[in-house]
C-alpha cells in the first residue's frame, strides 16, 4: 500500500503530460469571436460609395462575408486578391472600411479592385469595437437572419477559405 | 569555417554526452572502477568541446558572420560590442547553447569536486547530468542548430537586436538564470543517484546541500535581476506581472527553497528522505517544464522565445522521459519504511514540514493558474486569461501566513522546545508586529490593511530572528559575546529570513503606496507628487551608435533643495523599432521614475511621473536571500566532513561492491 | 517564424504615456484599476496599461467613456466581455469553467495541512511504539543475562 502511493506524482505527471500534449495542437493567440451565434449588432453608418447611411438590415436575405478591412493594414492587400476571386465566384461580401480614411479607401478599391457588393464607413472605429474586432483583417460569416456564425481574424487565402469559412459558408447558405 | 567548426564541435560533444551518460552509469552497475574514473575526463572533455562550440558562436557574432542564419537574426553591424556578445543568448537557438553549457559546467564541477565522495555515487550522478546534457544536444543538433547558414546568398547586414533586449540586463539576467535553473539539475542527479544505489541512510543529503544551495542562490539573483530588469525597462513601473515565463523561473524557485529546508532535516535528524528526492526531481523537473512553456509556444509571453509548436513536442517528449523515467523509479526504489523519528509539534522538524507543505501548496496554485489557460483551452471550455489579479488573492495570504511560520521557525529546537523558551520571544515578535503594522504605515501616507500586513509580517521576522541571535550569541550570560562562535550556516539563515522579510515589506509598502501621474508638461513647468517638486527643463536631441534620441531634463527637488536630474528618452533604433528608456534615481527609501511620452505639439510633451517607496528592498531582500544561501554553505561541516569522508571514502567503495 | 518574430519586436514597445484630464481622484483610480485588470486582446499578455497596440488604446478610451457615463466596475468589465470574450478579464469569472481554477487553492491548503497533520500523528506514535519496542527489547536481552548467570 505504501509503494502504491509513491506512483502519485508520476500519475499526476502523466496527466499533466497529456494536457501539454494536447496543449501543442491548440494556437493561444486565436481569439473566437464572442458574438458566434448572437445577431449582427445594430449600426447606422454611411456606404462609402453613395454616403447614405446603412443599417444592420443590409446583411439580411442571404449569408454574406463580413470584411474588415483599411487601406493601413498590409495584410488586407495580401488578401484582396482572393476576395476578388471569391467575389467573382458569386459569394457576396460586405466591406466594413475600419478607422479608416474614406476617400483613401475609395482610390484604393478603384486601383485594386472592388470585391465588395456594399462597403460601410466606421472610421472611428466604434462599431468595430461592438463586434469584437481587435485587428484587420477580420471576416465573419453572417447568415441570412444576420446572425454571426463564424470569425476568423487574418489574412484569408484559398487554404483558409477551403478549411475554415466555406464549410460554414455552405452551411448556412443551404438551410432554408 | 568558424562556424562549421562550432557546429563539428557541438556535434562531437553531443557524442561525448552519450559516452559521459553510459559509461559511467554502467561502470557503477557492475562496479568497473575504470569506468567509473572515466566520469572525470569525460565531462571535462564535453565541457571544453561545448565551450569551443559557444566560443565558435560568439565569434561569429563578433565578426559579423551574417551567413549565419542565427547572426543574421539578432545581430547587427552597428550593434554595440557587448550587446553583440551578449546576443549569443538572445533568442531560442543560442540561449539554448549557453544551457549546455551552463549544464557541461556544473557536470565538470561536480565530476571534480566529488573526487571526495564515494566513487560509485558520483559516477551515477555525472552520468546522469550527462544524459540529460544527450537530451539537449540532441534537440540543438535536431531541431535548433545555431549554426545553420543562410547560404548562397548572405544578407548585407543583420536585423537588429531587439532593443528591448540591447540592455545590461540581457548581459547578466539569462547567464545567472540558467546557473540556477541548470544548477538544480545537480540535486536531481544526485537523486537519481541514490535511488539508483538504493542507499537507505541519509548521507547524502549533506553531499547535497552545497550544490543545492549554490544552484537555488543563483536562481534567486537571476529572478531577482529579471524582476529589476523588467521594472526599469517595460516603462510602468511594475516589478512582476505573474507573466508565465516569469512564472516558470518563480516555481523551480519555490520547490528550490522547500528542497534548501527539507535537506536540513534530512541531513540532521536522517528524517523525510524519500520526501527530499522527491522535491530534489520535481524542482528540476519544473525547471525543464519551464524551457518547455517558454520555447513551445503554448503559452503567449511577451517574454516568450519566438519559436514554434514542433520544438515543443520534442522537449515534451524529453520532459516524459527524464521527468517520467524518474518519477518511475522514484515509485519503485524510494525509501518506504520510515526512519525512527519523534518529533513533537513544537520542534523545527514540525515547522520545516509545514514550511514545505506551504511552499508545495504555493507552487501548486501558481501552476495552476499559469497552466489553466492552457487546460481550459484542452478541454473546449473557451479562452480564459489567468493574471495577476488571481495570483495575488492567493499568493499574498499564503506568503503572509509563511511569514508567520518563518518567524517562530528559527527559534525551534529539534524533536521538542520547551514552551518557556517560546513564550518569551514570540510575545515580543507579536507586539513588534502589531505596532509596526499599527504604526509604520503612516510614514507613507494614509493605513492600509496592504502596507499595515506586509509591514507586520517583516518585523514579525526581523524581530524574532534578532531575538534569536540575541540568545544564541550570549555566552556565560553576556550578550552578544558569542557572535564569533556562532557557525556560517545559522548567519546563512539569519540572512536569508532578513532577505524575505525586507522583500515583503518592500512589496507591500510599494504596492500600497506608489503613486504616478500622466501628464502634460511644457518646458519650466513643475508638478508636486509624492512630497517631491518635478520641475520639466525641456527636450534634446541625441544620437547614440545605433540609434537617434529625443531626451528630456526634468530636475527634481524635495522642499526647494535639489534632488536629482532624470533623463528619460525616446529612442528610435536603426530597424525603426521605438523605445523608451525610463529616468530613474533609486534610492534605498523610494525610486523617482520618469518616462517621455509623444511630443503634443506647441512644445508640450506628454511625461509620466512616479514615485515608488521602498520598492528598491525587493531586490536587495532577494540578494540578501541569495547571499545567506551562499553562506551558509561556507560551514566548516561541510569542509571537514568531506575529508573524513575522503579517507572513508576507499573502504566504503569496497564494502559497497 | 520570421513573422511571429516580428510581431513580438513590434509589440515589444513600452507603454506610451497618455494624458487625459479626470474629474477626480477616484475616477482617474479606477480608470487605473480598470485597465489594469482587462487584458490587451492583441497582444502578447500585456493588460491595457502597458500595451501600445491601437486596439489597447481603442479599449482605454471605451473605458473611460463607459466610466464617465457612470456605469460601474463590474458593468464596464461585462461590456468588454461581451464583446471579447472572457479572454480580456485578468480575474478570471466565478463560473462553471473557472470553478475548479477558485477552489483548488483553498483545498490544497486544507489537504496539505491534513497530511501535515498526519504525518505528525504518525511519526509520534511510532516513535513512542518504537521506544515501547525497545524497552521490550531491552527487557528480553537483561532476563537473557540473567538467565545466563
Amino acid at each position: 500500500m505504501d509503494r502504491l502511493k509513491l506512483f502519485v506524482p508520476l500519475i499526476i505527471f502523466l496527466v499533466l503530460a497529456v494536457v501539454l500534449y494536447f496543449g501543442l495542437g491548440r494556437d493561444p493567440r486565436e481569439l473566437p469571436s464572442a458574438l458566434v451565434d448572437r445577431p449582427l449588432p445594430s449600426f447606422s453608418l454611411p456606404s462609402l460609395r453613395e454616403g447614405a447611411a446603412v443599417d444592420e438590415s443590409a446583411l439580411r436575405g442571404k449569408v454574406r462575408l463580413l470584411n474588415v478591412w483599411g487601406t493601413w493594414c498590409v495584410a488586407c492587400r495580401d488578401e484582396h486578391p482572393f476576395l476578388i476571386e471569391l467575389a467573382d465566384r458569386g459569394i457576396p461580401i460586405v466591406g466594413l472600411n475600419y478607422k479608416d480614411d474614406p476617400r483613401a479607401a475609395r482610390a484604393w478599391l478603384q486601383r485594386l479592385g472592388d470585391p465588395y457588393e456594399l462597403v460601410v464607413v466606421d472610421a472611428d472605429g466604434r462599431y468595430g469595437l461592438e463586434l469584437g474586432v481587435y485587428g484587420a483583417p477580420e471576416t465573419y460569416v453572417v447568415d441570412a437572419d444576420g446572425v454571426i456564425r463564424y470569425r476568423h481574424v487574418g489574412v484569408v487565402d484559398p487554404a483558409v477559405w477551403r478549411e475554415h469559412i466555406e464549410p460554414v459558408y455552405r452551411n448556412w447558405t443551404a438551410r432554408p | 569555417m568558424i562556424p562549421e567548426y562550432g557546429h563539428f564541435a557541438l556535434i562531437l560533444a553531443g557524442c561525448l554526452s552519450l559516452v559521459l551518460g553510459v559509461v559511467p552509469l554502467l561502470g557503477a552497475t557492475f562496479n568497473r572502477p575504470l569506468w567509473m574514473a572515466a566520469a572525470r575526463p569525460l565531462a571535462l572533455g564535453h565541457l571544453v568541446l561545448v565551450a569551443v562550440s559557444f566560443a565558435c558562436l560568439a565569434a561569429a557574432f563578433a565578426g559579423d558572420d551574417f551567413s549565419v542564419a542565427y547572426v543574421a537574426a539578432n545581430s547587427n553591424r552597428l550593434l554595440p560590442w557587448y550587446y553583440k556578445l551578449s546576443a549569443v543568448w538572445g533568442a531560442h537557438e543560442g540561449s539554448l547553447l549557453l544551457w549546455v553549457l551552463v549544464l557541461s559546467g556544473w557536470t565538470a564541477a561536480v565530476a571534480v569536486a566529488g573526487r571526495k565522495l564515494p566513487v560509485q555515487l558520483i559516477a551515477r550522478v555525472v552520468a546522469v547530468m550527462g544524459l540529460i546534457a544527450l537530451g539537449f544536444h540532441l534537440f540543438l543538433l535536431l531541431t535548433s542548430n545555431p549554426f545553420a547558414r543562410l547560404l548562397p546568398i548572405p544578407p548585407a547586414d543583420g536585423a537588429d537586436l531587439n532593443p528591448l533586449l540591447q540592455d545590461f540586463g540581457l548581459i547578466v539576467h539569462p547567464p545567472l538564470l540558467y546557473m540556477g535553473y541548470v544548477g538544480l539539475s545537480v540535486p536531481f542527479a544526485f537523486a537519481i543517484a541514490v535511488l539508483l544505489a538504493g542507499r537507505m541512510d541519509a548521507a547524502w543529503a549533506r553531499w547535497m546541500r552545497p550544490w543545492t544551495n549554490v544552484a537555488w542562490a543563483f536562481l534567486t539573483l537571476g529572478i531577482a535581476l529579471g524582476s529589476w530588469w523588467a521594472y526599469y525597462e517595460l516603462g510602468w513601473g511594475g516589478w512582476w506581472f505573474w507573466d508565465p515565463v516569469e512564472n516558470a523561473s518563480f516555481l523551480p524557485w519555490l520547490l528550490g527553497t522547500a528542497l534548501v529546508h527539507s535537506l536540513a532535516v534530512t541531513e540532521k535528524r536522517g528524517l523525510l528522505r524519500g520526501w527530499t528526492l522527491l522535491l530534489a526531481i520535481f524542482a528540476f523537473s519544473l525547471s525543464l517544464l519551464g524551457t518547455f512553456l517558454v520555447r513551445s509556444g503554448v503559452l503567449t509571453s511577451v517574454h516568450a522565445f519566438a519559436t514554434d509548436p514542433t520544438r515543443g513536442v520534442f522537449v515534451l517528449g524529453f520532459l516524459g522521459v527524464v521527468v517520467g523515467g524518474s518519477l518511475l523509479l522514484y515509485a519503485l526504489r524510494a525509501p518506504t519504511l520510515p526512519a525512527t523519528a519523534g518529533f513533537g509539534w513544537r520542534s523545527r522538524e514540525a515547522w520545516l514540514l509545514a514550511n514545505n507543505a506551504l511552499l508545495v501548496v504555493i507552487t501548486c496554485v501558481i501552476l495552476l493558474g499559469t497552466l489553466y489557460p492552457l487546460l481550459a483551452d484542452v478541454l473546449a471550455w473557451g479562452k480564459i486569461s489567468v493574471g495577476p489579479p488571481y495570483f495575488n488573492s492567493f499568493f499574498v495570504p499564503l506568503t503572509l501566513a509563511l511569514a508567520a511560520l518563518l518567524g517562530v521557525g528559527a527559534l525551534l529546537q529539534w524533536k521538542d522546545t520547551a514552551p518557556r523558551r517560546l513564550r518569551g520571544p514570540l510575545v515580543l515578535g507579536l507586539a513588534v508586529a502589531l505596532a509596526s503594522g499599527g504604526l509604520l504605515p503612516l510614514l507613507w501616507g494614509e493605513w492600509h490593511w496592504g502596507a499595515a500586513l506586509a509591514l507586520a509580517g517583516a518585523s514579525w521576522i526581523g524581530a524574532l530572528t534578532l531575538v534569536d541571535l540575541w540568545r544564541k550569541s550570549t555566552a556565560g550570560g553576556r550578550p552578544w559575546r558569542g557572535v564569533r562562535l556562532l557557525r556560517a550556516g545559522y548567519w546563512g539563515m539569519v540572512a536569508a529570513h532578513l532577505g524575505v522579510a525586507l522583500a515583503i515589506a518592500g512589496a507591500g509598502v510599494t504596492e500600497t503606496y506608489s503613486v504616478e501621474r500622466d501628464l502634460r508638461m511644457t518646458p519650466g513647468e513643475s508638478q508636486a507628487l509624492g512630497g517631491f517638486e518635478f520641475h520639466f527643463a525641456g527636450v534634446d536631441e541625441v544620437f547614440g551608435p545605433n540609434y537617434r534620441s529625443q531626451r528630456g531634463e526634468i530636475h527634481v527637488t524635495r522642499e526647494g533643495r535639489a534632488v536629482v536630474t532624470l533623463a528619460p528618452e525616446r529612442r528610435r533604433y536603426l530597424g525603426g523599432q521605438a523605445m523608451t528608456e525610463a529616468g530613474i534615481d533609486a534610492g534605498l527609501t523610494r525610486d523617482l521614475y520618469v518616462v517621455l511620452g509623444e511630443s503634443l505639439g506647441a512644445g508640450a510633451w506628454a511625461v509620466r511621473l512616479h514615485v515608488k517607496p521602498g520598492v528598491r528592498w525587493i531586490w536587495l531582500g532577494g540578494v540578501l536571500i541569495a547571499l545567506g544561501g551562499v553562506v551558509a554553505i561556507c560551514d566548516r561541516r561541510y569542509r571537514v566532513r568531506i575529508r573524513t569522508q575522503a579517507q572513508v571514502a576507499p573502504s566504503a567503495a569496497v564494502a559497497e561492491a | 517564424m520570421a513573422l511571429v518574430a516580428l510581431w513580438l519586436i513590434a509589440s515589444a514597445a513600452a507603454a506610451e504615456v497618455e494624458v487625459r484630464d479626470f474629474a477626480s481622484a477616484s475616477e482617474r483610480e479606477r480608470y487605473r484599476a480598470l485597465i489594469e485588470e482587462l487584458r490587451c486582446p492583441q497582444c502578447q499578455n500585456q493588460n491595457l496599461a502597458a500595451s501600445d497596440a491601437p486596439i489597447a488604446q481603442d479599449l482605454r478610451a471605451e473605458v473611460l467613456r463607459l466610466l464617465r457615463e457612470g456605469r460601474s466596475d463590474g458593468e464596464i468589465v461585462d461590456h468588454l466581455v461581451a464583446r471579447y470574450g472572457d479572454f480580456v478579464r485578468y480575474r478570471p469569472a466565478w463560473q462553471p469553467s473557472t470553478y475548479l481554477l477558485w477552489i483548488a487553492p483553498g483545498l490544497l491548503l486544507v489537504i496539505a495541512g491534513g497530511v501535515w497533520l498526519w504525518v505528525l500523528r504518525r511519526q509520534r506514535r511510532q516513535g513512542v511504539e518504537l521506544g515501547a519496542e525497545q524497552r521490550a527489547a531491552l527487557d528480553r536481552l537483561l532476563d537473557a543475562e540473567r538467565g545466563d548467570r
